[in-house]
């Protein structure tokens, strides 16, 4: 039974639990799913399909957090790819106009760009990393904004507007394509990071920066690959949102995304102090801050009460992760073993 | 280490000096004064023996595509209507445009018109173009300050849009239905007033209403993700989408095809703002109605401020100019968008 609760990735699972079985009773046909179109239409679904673009940062969050840093520049990253995007789709920049894709490729490779910039600080300048990120946080919409001229690109009437729609909204066996992408991400990442010697670094790194350099490893090149591979998923990221609204909104795309991607990392139990890390634990706080979103919009809860009450499911689901809290509230009585089950 | 503290020092003084020096320049506003936007710009005779009319603007910056919109027509109108004009972007400090209002002030301008980007603060500056005898008219956003401080609001009556948006509603459903609404940005005075006045308006129609509302923040993406719930938990109730702003109901639009129905059929869409693409999707036949949120304050803005410096009697606020837009003609509206 310990050995269950003091996983890794028991608490997020259970949150994640507790909520649906909270939605079955309380929210009106939560869990009905139904088929619409040769694809599966319910709020899971949309879950699945919101999810992925706040799964990808996670993912590329949970590496740069396992170095002991962190990468407050994704919202921006996000808004700058979705720019170059959708600008290429709708054909203003002049260059490669209405091709799909160079459009992605584009978007891409400035997901790689701003992340490689990142990595360069940390890694090589030594800066700070929540300040050397900062850099590119505040500079980035502004970047965005010069990409699309200040205004909100709409490709309604683009030529490969359909192909586009279909990355971040269409369907694909029944499931949102957007989740494939998730999952085929996932799987290299989780690859890259089991198979190779790379994730055995990335956690010693974490743990111990200094020995880790002292016997060999390279430290900065590391730092500076997990910096590019956040980087990439939030252009990945950017251009998920960008195609689930049909247009690039330089102002709020992405915005404050960075904390929930920070929150996901952290509801998934990984430290952040760096260290030991669980890419999939990380998901599912991804899918349980989601989660939480749709079920608040589901319940209908007023608007001015929902930061409120996210903040308070958060607390209570932190402290039920903290293993000092609950020995010293449920010391010895062992109900809380009894709750947990139940729940 | 005792570098750096002799550095420090000496940079302090630097500092000192410099603020010291700049405290005297405003306790006497004849001197140089050229330290605005437009230190080429002559301060004394402008102000006498000169017909045209000098009138300073602050704006808040860049911000959105209807902020864009204004900065155009005011540029324009100024342009067009031979105001000699000095411009300033507050790059959405409110900092910026108390140092440009008073730089306005030493230049002697005729009128200092101001879009302030926060509610409060700005007593002490108003006070002092008040002192030196030049009226402040406020553009498209409030100031808390008390009545006698600024000569004229400019601005839209947000409830005024809500009741509109309400009668349009009302018109398309025959008087009959359920609406679920897309609020602003919680705390927004636009969303606040936005939804008060459709919710007065609403008390006439007994047989229609509210059965969801919720935040969109003003965007596509949330307002989206909203809708995408409300069809979910209302599956075949909602025969209306309110929305405060065009973005988030186009984003509903985008929710309702992807749930297979047709959006400004199935149910009707009514937003406010009236940006080019609400104008697209109108034509497309995806939505109902915009309620026009007018940022083409240009005109009106530099007529108040003619109007001030002739000596004539200007309401507190002048309401700015706005339409409704309808599906029917938005094919022929759409060639005038600007925005």
């Amino acid at each position: 039974m310990k050995k269950i609760t003091t996983n890794q990735i028991f608490w997020p699972l259970a949150a994640f639990i507790v909520l649906l079985v909270y939605n079955a009773f309380f929210a009106k046909n939560f869990f009905k799913i139904s088929i619409l179109d040769g694809h599966l239409y319910g709020n899971l679904i949309d879950i699945l399909k919101n999810f992925a673009p706040l799964a990808l940062l996670s993912i590329g969050m949970t590496l740069v957090i396992a170095t002991g840093g962190v990468d407050i520049s994704v919202g921006s990253v996000v808004a700058i790819s979705g720019a170059i995007a959708c600008s290429i789709i709708d054909g203003r920049l002049g260059i490669f106009d209405h091709s799909f894709v160079a459009a992605l490729i584009l978007a891409l490779l400035s997901g790689i760009a701003c992340g490689l910039w990142n990595g360069f600080l940390v890694a090589k300048v030594k800066i700070q990393p929540m300040v050397a990120t900062l850099i590119l946080m505040t500079a980035g919409r502004g970047i965005a904004q010069l990409i699309t001229k200040g205004k909100i690109v709409t490709i309604n009437s683009a030529p490969m507007m359909k192909e586009y729609y279909f990355l971040g909204a269409g369907y694909f066996l029944g499931l949102p394509f957007a989740f494939f992408i998730v999952v085929a991400v996932f799987t290299i990442v989780m690859i890259l990071v089991k198979r190779t010697a790379f994730g055995l670094f990335l956690q010693s790194l974490g743990t111990n920066p200094k020995s880790s350099r002292l016997s060999g490893i390279k430290v900065d090149r590391i730092k500076l690959v997990v910096y590019t591979i956040s980087g990439l998923m939030a252009s990945i990221a950017g251009i998920l949102i960008s195609s689930n609204i049909k247009g690039a909104d330089c102002n709020n795309a992405g915005l404050f995304i960075e904390l929930d991607a920070i929150l996901s990392v952290a509801i998934g139990g990984n430290s952040l102090n760096g260290g030991r890390f669980m890419i999939p634990a990380s998901i599912v706080g991804a899918l349980f801050v989601q989660c939480l979103t749709t079920t608040v919009y589901a319940l209908g809860v007023p608007p001015e009460a929902i930061s409120l009450l996210k903040a308070i499911v958060i607390l209570v689901l932190c402290l039920f992760q903290s293993d000092s809290f609950r020995q010293k509230v449920f010391k010895g009585t062992g109900r809380w073993r009894k709750g947990a089950d139940a729940a | 280490m005792k570098i750096m503290k002799k550095i420090l020092s000496i940079l302090l003084v630097v500092m000192m000096v410099v603020g010291l020096a700049a405290c005297g320049q405003e306790a006497q506003p004849a001197a140089t004064g050229g330290n605005g936007p437009n230190p080429a710009a002559p301060s004394e005779p402008a102000q006498k023996g000169n017909d045209r009319l000098v009138v300073g603007f602050a704006q808040i910056g860049q911000e959105s595509g209807w902020r864009d919109a204004e900065t155009w027509s005011i540029l324009n109108a100024a342009e067009e209507m031979g105001v000699d004009l000095k411009f300033s972007d507050g790059q959405q400090k409110q900092e910026n445009q108390i140092k440009a209002i008073r730089s306005f002030i030493q230049q002697g301008v005729d009128v200092i018109g101001v879009a302030p980007v926060v509610e409060t603060g700005w007593e002490t500056v108003f006070k002092e173009a008040k002192d030196a005898g030049i009226p402040i008219v406020l553009v498209d956003r409030m100031a808390a300050v008390s009545d006698d401080l600024y000569a004229c609001f400019i601005g839209s009556d947000f409830i005024l849009e809500g009741q509109n948006a309400c009668k349009e509603m009302a018109r398309l459903l025959n008087n009959k239905g359920n609406i679920v609404e897309l609020q602003g940005t919680v705390g927004a005075s636009a969303a606040t007033d936005r939804m008060k006045g459709f919710a007065e308006e609403l008390k006439n129609y007994p047989d229609m209403k509210i059965i969801a509302s919720q935040t969109g923040d003003f965007t596509r993406a949330k307002g989206k993700e909203v809708m995408e719930a409300f069809l979910k938990a209302h599956p075949g109730e909602i025969n209306g989408v309110y929305a405060h702003n065009d973005d988030m109901a186009l984003g509903a639009i985008e929710a309702i095809k992807d749930a297979g129905l047709k959006p400004g059929v199935d149910i009707k869409i009514v937003s406010i703002d009236g940006v080019k693409a609400i104008f697209e999707a109108m034509v497309a036949g995806e939505a109902n109605v915009t309620v026009e949120c007018n940022p083409l304050l240009g005109p009106q803005f530099f007529q108040v401020c003619k109007d001030l410096k002739e000596g004539k009697q200007v309401p507190k606020w002048v309401k700015s100019e706005e339409g409704i837009y309808r599906q029917e003609t938005a094919a022929e509206d759409i060639k005038t968008r600007k925005y």
